[in-house]
């Protein structure tokens, strides 16, 4: 049950993308179609978990003075390795995401994780925080790449929704459709975070009267 | 001469990084509150990006490529930059306490950030030259600059708008930076690369 918790919170409370804001960095940059966006978000699902193993094995014997050093060369090995692997299975999706797969080395959450949770946590749950978080993630990129693919291109994985009919709305797919999609996302979470407060609120209230 | 113009140009309007790349975008959200601190930063990313893709152009033209070790070149750029950056921070303390006062917190933040490895990235995979990773470098962080000012400009205006309140802070920042992108925009296909 615990460790079910730890899954959790990284998916809708401490969602990495829209309630932390960490690492939203390069990775948008990516989600303009679902493909691109989901082999970003699994890219960085294994990062992640196998970063935060990595971390809690070694929490130990790593000197708290170096451990950010320790940390980063970890993630870029483990980088390198989804690199070499993309290039090698499917080199097409790896041109596209081009330079935003090495940028995962610098994405804040990694680090975060590894610094917040993994260093003082077993393997264990160090992994299942590591899936969840990155689920959350992951999960985060499929959502803005459908909305951008479907409104930008009339299509979900390349198969056409709306038809020949459909004008598509080009800006979508286009970096400013990017950017202003994820600022009303943002938004539409904050307006579901404080709802949900408001009803919590207002249970505790009846309960005490 | 008319190439290095282009690349300069290219880099600071038409591919701006920040609007059109995506990179930054965390010192580009989290500092641009206040206007001054955005000049400090724009002034610190573009230097600090300047000397970091010298340094990764050596090592990667002198030492990876010889050697055949270009598959190591994403673990040996962030330790290199990395260190490169604390080690700077370093010698701003020791030599000049007043710029490192001014600058010092930007030299961390910017440490292991996405737009001063992008770069040197960047510039690796399309082979540049040495005078144009230079250039592409000091174009990079003058657009970043530029971009990062605007942005303060505009939310520091933004102050005495009222705005819904989910979505104040990040939200209205990224609908912001969208138009901001959108007028860029204006600018692309003025120079193909």
């Amino acid at each position: 049950m615990k460790l079910w918790d730890i899954f959790y919170k990284g998916i809708f409370e401490q969602n990495p993308i829209f309630r932390l804001a960490l690492s939203l960095c390069p990775a948008l940059a990516v989600t303009s179609t679902v493909m691109n966006a989901l082999a970003m978000g699994l890219s960085v699902l294994f990062v992640i978990t196998a970063n935060n193993v990595v971390v809690s094995i070694f929490r130990k014997c790593v000197n708290p003075k170096v451990r950010v050093p320790v940390y980063i060369t970890s993630i870029a090995t483990i980088v390198t390795v989804v690199q070499l692997v993309l290039q090698a299975f499917l080199p097409v999706l790896y041109k596209e995401l081009s330079i935003y797969l090495a940028l995962i080395v610098v994405f804040a959450i990694i680090l975060a994780r590894a610094e917040v949770f993994a260093a003082k946590n077993g393997v264990i749950p160090s992994m299942f925080d590591g899936l969840g978080m990155g689920a959350g993630f992951a999960g985060a990129m499929v959502l803005i790449g459908a909305i951008r693919e479907l409104f930008g291109a009339g299509t979900i994985l390349g198969v056409s929704i709306f038809g020949a009919a459909y004008n598509p709305a080009l800006i979508m797919i286009l970096p400013p459709g990017g950017f202003i999609l994820i600022g009303l996302m943002i938004a539409s979470f904050n307006l579901m975070g404080e709802y949900q407060a408001k009803a919590k609120a207002k249970a505790a209230g009846r309960s005490e009267a | 001469m008319a190439e290095y113009f282009t690349l300069f140009m290219g880099a600071v309007i038409v591919n701006n990084f920040v609007l059109t790349r995506f990179l930054g975008l965390c010192i580009f959200f989290g500092v641009s509150k206040n206007l001054n601190a955005s000049i400090g930063m724009g002034m610190a990313v573009t230097s600090v990006m300047t000397l970091s893709s010298i340094l990764a152009w050596v090592v990667y033209n002198y030492i990876l490529q010889p050697f055949g070790l270009t598959f190591l070149t994403t673990v040996v750029f962030v330790v290199l930059i990395a260190s490169f950056v604390q080690l700077l921070e370093m010698i701003i303390k020791k030599h000049a306490p007043a710029l490192y006062n001014m600058w010092g917190i930007y030299l961390v933040l910017i440490a292991t950030n996405c737009i001063v490895l992008g770069v040197p990235l960047l510039n690796s995979e399309s082979n540049f030259g040495f005078m144009k990773s230079v250039v592409h470098a000091i174009g990079s962080g003058v657009g970043f600059a530029l971009a990062i000012i605007l942005m303060a400009s505009l939310r520091e205006k933004l102050q005495y708008a009222d705005v819904p309140k989910s979505l104040q802070g990040l939200g209205i920042a990224f609908i912001l930076a969208g138009m901001l992108a959108l007028s860029f925009f204006g600018f692309s296909g003025m120079i193909a690369l």
